[in-house]
């Protein structure tokens, strides 16, 4: 089993409903492509949803912060929506949680988004 | 023989696709020890980390290389042990990833989620013998807190 992930547009947002693995090999190749893939398209505003992703190992957090910095430093913002608790916790313990923008609200967090745009 | 435990083997060809086939036997033997859904997932993760290392560092992706894995369940613990072989390394001495400079390092994160997910880790290596990894995970230990299953 590894990672699947479909690519909704809304206003500015790229929205990324992600499920599956986010693990060392193809969950983490994937979102690779896919980040470099959209930046690439200047496509600067990425929402992960990571509602159905069961399983982050170290590399999928690595992952993860690699796309937030590449992101970042294209002057773009790489956010998250939906943690599992198990996602959650993991943020947590490897204290990056408060490195991400993790929103469990759609909509509010394509807000976030714009206000920042607009600024 | 010790009388009081039991004791599941399994010998993994050097691949990446192997990992997925350790979970599962992970999960199997976690489950039959008795450890709860939250338990069970840390285990998993902690064996998934370490086999993953012992391929990647430990083997070098050498895929004529092995890896030994072995699971022993006590009364109070299921004891786990991760074989591969390397020439070994001290965890001693690891940077730590919580630190402001490393978080937000790519790699660097296994060892310390294996501490973290485990009551003890180990790394046990002797010359010619490869590198063997050490996991315990106590039954009824408070260590998995905060998302402990209310009993019944
Ligand atoms: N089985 C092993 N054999 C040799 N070195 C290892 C092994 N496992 C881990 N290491 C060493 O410990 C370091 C930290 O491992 P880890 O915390 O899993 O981070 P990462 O794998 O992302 O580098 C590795 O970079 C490696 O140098
Ligand atoms: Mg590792």
């Amino acid at each position: 089993m590894s990672m699947k992930a479909t690519l909704r547009q809304i206003d500015s947002v790229t929205v990324v409903d992600m499920s599956g693995r986010i693990t060392l090999g193809e969950g983490c190749t994937t979102l690779r492509e896919l980040i470099r893939e959209q930046l690439g398209k200047g496509k600067k505003h990425l929402l992960l949803n990571l509602a159905d992703v069961t399983y982050i190992d170290s590399s999928g957090i690595g992952e993860l912060v690699s796309g937030f910095t590449t992101v970042s430093n294209q002057g773009g913002q790489l956010k998250l929506l939906n943690l599992t608790k198990k996602v959650h916790d993991l943020l947590q313990i490897t204290k990056l949680y408060t490195v991400f923008d993790v929103h469990d609200d759609e909509a509010k967090a394509i807000g976030a988004f714009e206000k920042s745009a607009g600024a | 023989m010790a009388a009081d435990a039991s004791v599941v083997e399994v010998v993994l060809e050097s691949d990446l696709k192997n990992v997925e086939v350790a979970e599962e036997v992970t999960r199997r033997v976690s489950n039959t020890a008795g450890f709860d859904e939250d338990e069970q997932h840390r285990i998993d993760m902690a064996v998934h980390e370490s086999v993953i290392n012992a391929i990647w560092h430990g083997n070098k992706n050498d895929p004529s290389k092995h890896i030994w894995l072995r699971f022993e369940i006590f009364s109070d613990r299921l004891e786990i042990r991760v074989r591969d072989q390397g020439n070994g390394y001290d965890p001693g001495h690891l940077p730590d990833p919580l630190s402001q400079e490393n978080l937000l390092n790519v790699s660097g994160r296994g060892i310390f989620l294996i501490r973290t997910f485990m009551d003890d880790f180990r790394v046990e290596s002797r010359a010619g013998q490869g590198t063997e990894v050490v996991l315990v995970k106590r039954l009824n230990s408070n260590n998995s807190a905060p998302s402990r299953r209310e009993g019944p």
